[in-house]
């Protein structure tokens, strides 16, 4: 008797035990490998590395399979290994004039020194079904460019900013402390660094929905795609030793960089303000949601009225984060006897007391109302 | 054993560290909500996540560590904590209370009273006991900076306006050291007055949040309450169906479903141990009869 309470350890062990049979499927067909993952479903290994804030294909791959393709799980999977590493410094920033460019788009200029380049896209695709894909065999090659043709490709942003039309960044500041959210709690206002790692980590679909908030009147800004680039850059770590900065390897990411609506005054003429997305891998839509989000939350910085959610700097960041919010969400699947144990003998003590009252408020109107009254009530009772 | 490329414990002894400095600054403020750099770990937020760091920060090779939730400790999420620490740390466990050196509880505290060797790890989803009140934690850092209670008591009074009772039954809000007010976790209101002058060190912990409080051994823990509507601790009508105790926090389970009902002792250790020495008194009143 008693099930809920006794026999929770082999109930465990069993539960688990299905969970790996269930992961594997059907033996006849063939089992999936994580370098099948890594190649063939490449976008949800970006969004694992993104979001798991670690980028090692390898590994994501590894847990897309691990947790049977449910991806906030293989990014849980990830951060649970990544929080065990050694941590040893900072890379120096990553320079993103410098990609080594797969996709580079603008939508405010036609054309623009190095071109528009489509890259590997689903954009101008249309959304049918490739039954061929079911079928199997090898797709024809792709078409290459011609080589030697490589020409600069300045940012967008970098060329509006020639003229002064955009707001300057902030100068960089070498040896300033960098923040991370991994490592320490998030006070507010967050300064820009934590907002971005944040949102950087935070949930594909929670930031795509409140970008479209802002979209649709929830703390508008009037945005351009300045340009989104995708591709190659290098990650260089300063060395106290050797007093330069090496190369650790290169890192595949998406960059998107919003123009937003103008700002001026305070003596300072009227200049296009920015919102900045960056993600790993090819995770544009993500990189772009990002950069909403960022220009969302500058409202308190530009003296913009909050409308909308998009604008709440403590909302957005201590609910970006899917790990977070999918442990806390899927806790109440956990006991909560005790609670509701409590919640019940309220509950009842509550209820005793309202028939008592009840029956108080039946009896002294009894005895006010004629007696003609009372016996019509129990002739209809 | 798949634990030897992990640290005692799981954590690393810097971040230990770090906990460890956390723990001692909630120690030296009661009540107060100490910010610190909350891991990811391997089980999910809201499962235990902050308790889980503050365990794996504090105990050593020596400790006894028993955990529970919902009192018990065989429900799944106190197994599988438990594991965890058998796994990656090695350490002794147990069900028993009095045999624990540290037990980090989800939702209770034991009914065997603790003792002054001991430490009790509370599992914390919500550490701020205003958050209902007011969601920015801007504002509630400021209102405990200013002591500034009054919006609490306000809402108590409306339970009672409402209700004619306070209607808040677990993670009933109390004054720690006559300075801060702390959620106690949602341990239930018949728990509360355990927290109070206890002998054993109390610390609480949330992940997700990335808080720590405390409350030292024998601090005055008050639970809110008015004059003329004074703290009731939940009463049972009932005792428990397989020890008899009248004294416990009850767990009802319902039996068949015709409206059958059946109250039993919330904490199994307990439970147990008492099941135990009525069978010792039984056993000594048979083997008496038996010798004549």
């Amino acid at each position: 008797m008693y099930v809920a309470v006794k026999g929770g350890e082999r109930a465990i062990a069993n539960a688990h035990a299905l969970l790996a049979d269930a992961r594997r499927g059907d033996r006849a067909t063939r089992e999936i490998s994580p370098d099948q993952i890594d190649q063939q479903l490449a976008l949800a290994v970006d969004r694992v590395m993104s979001e798991g804030s670690l980028y090692d294909r390898e590994i994501a791959a590894l847990a897309i399979k691990q947790a049977r393709g449910d991806l906030i799980e293989a990014i849980f999977l990830a951060r649970a290994y990544r929080t065990t590493m050694p941590r040893f410094g900072f890379a120096e920033p990553i320079d993103t004039a410098a990609m080594a460019l797969r996709r580079r788009v603008s939508a405010t200029y036609k054309d623009l020194p190095g071109g528009q380049v489509l890259g590997p896209t689903f954009d101008y695709t249309h959304r049918l079904i490739d039954f061929s894909l079911g079928e199997g065999g090898e797709p024809a090659p792709a078409p290459t460019a011609p080589a030697g043709l490589e020409a600069a490709t300045p940012r967008v942003a970098d060329i509006i900013a020639r003229d002064d039309l955009i707001e300057r960044n902030a100068a960089p500041k070498p040896g300033a402390p960098v923040a991370d959210v991994t490592r320490d709690a998030t006070s507010f206002p967050a300064p820009r660094d934590a907002r971005l790692q944040t949102l950087a980590r935070g949930d594909e679909g929670f930031l795509l929905g409140l970008a479209y908030s802002t979209q649709r009147g929830y703390g508008r800004n009037h945005p351009f795609v300045g340009e989104i680039r995708f591709g190659e850059v290098e990650v260089e770590v300063f060395v106290e030793d050797l007093g330069f900065a090496v190369p650790l390897g290169s890192i595949t990411v998406t960059e998107c960089q919003m123009v937003n609506q103008f700002k001026g005054g305070d003596g300072e003429p009227p200049r296009f303000t920015r919102g900045y997305g960056l993600a790993f891998g090819q995770s544009e839509r993500k990189a772009m949601a990002m950069a909403l989000v960022d220009r969302a939350l500058r409202a308190e910085e530009f003296a913009e009225e909050r409308q909308g959610p998009a604008q709440d700097e403590e909302f957005v960041l201590s609910h970006s984060d899917n790990v977070q919010a999918t442990g806390f969400v899927e806790h109440l699947k956990l006991p909560h006897y005790v609670d509701f144990q409590a919640e019940l003998a309220l509950l009842r003590e509550l209820r005793t007391e309202d028939r008592g009252q009840r029956t108080e408020e039946k009896e002294e109107s009894s005895v006010v109302r004629p007696p003609s009254s009372v016996v019509r009530t129990e002739a209809a009772e | 054993m798949t634990a030897r490329p992990y640290n005692f414990a799981y954590l690393d002894e810097q971040t230990k560290r770090m906990i460890r400095r956390a723990i001692l600054k909630a120690i030296a403020i009661p009540g107060y909500q100490v910010p610190f750099a909350s891991r990811e770990m391997p089980m999910p937020y809201g499962w235990g996540t902050g308790g889980v760091q503050l365990t794996a920060s504090i105990i050593g090779p020596d400790d006894v560590l028993k955990v529970i939730d919902q009192g018990a400790d065989d429900t799944t999420n106190a197994v599988s904590i438990r594991a965890f620490f058998a796994k990656t740390a090695g350490v002794e466990t147990t069900t028993d209370t009095a045999a624990a050196t540290v037990i980090q509880t989800r939702h209770r505290v034991p009914e065997t009273p603790l003792n002054p060797d001991q430490i009790l790890v509370y599992q914390v989803p919500i550490p701020e006991p205003l958050r209902f009140l007011e969601p920015r934690e801007t504002e509630t850092r400021t209102m405990h900076a200013l002591a500034e209670y009054g919006v609490m008591h306000v809402k108590l009074y409306e339970d009672i306006a409402r209700h004619g009772h306070i209607a808040t039954t677990y993670a009933y809000p109390a004054r720690v050291a006559d300075r801060y007010i702390m959620d106690p976790s949602p341990i239930p209101k018949f728990d509360n007055p355990k927290l109070d002058d206890c002998p054993a060190l109390q610390l609480f912990g949330a992940g997700r949040e990335k808080r720590n409080y405390a409350i030292p051994p024998h601090t005055r823990v008050v639970s809110l309450d008015f004059e003329d509507h004074p703290f009731e601790r939940t009463k049972f009508d009932a005792a428990c169906e397989f020890c008899g105790a009248s004294d416990s926090f009850l767990d009802e389970v319902v039996i068949d479903d015709k409206g059958g009902r059946m109250f039993v002792c919330s904490d199994t250790d307990y439970c147990q141990k008492r099941q135990a020495a009525h069978a010792r008194e039984d056993d000594g009143v048979e083997s008496r009869g038996a010798a004549k």
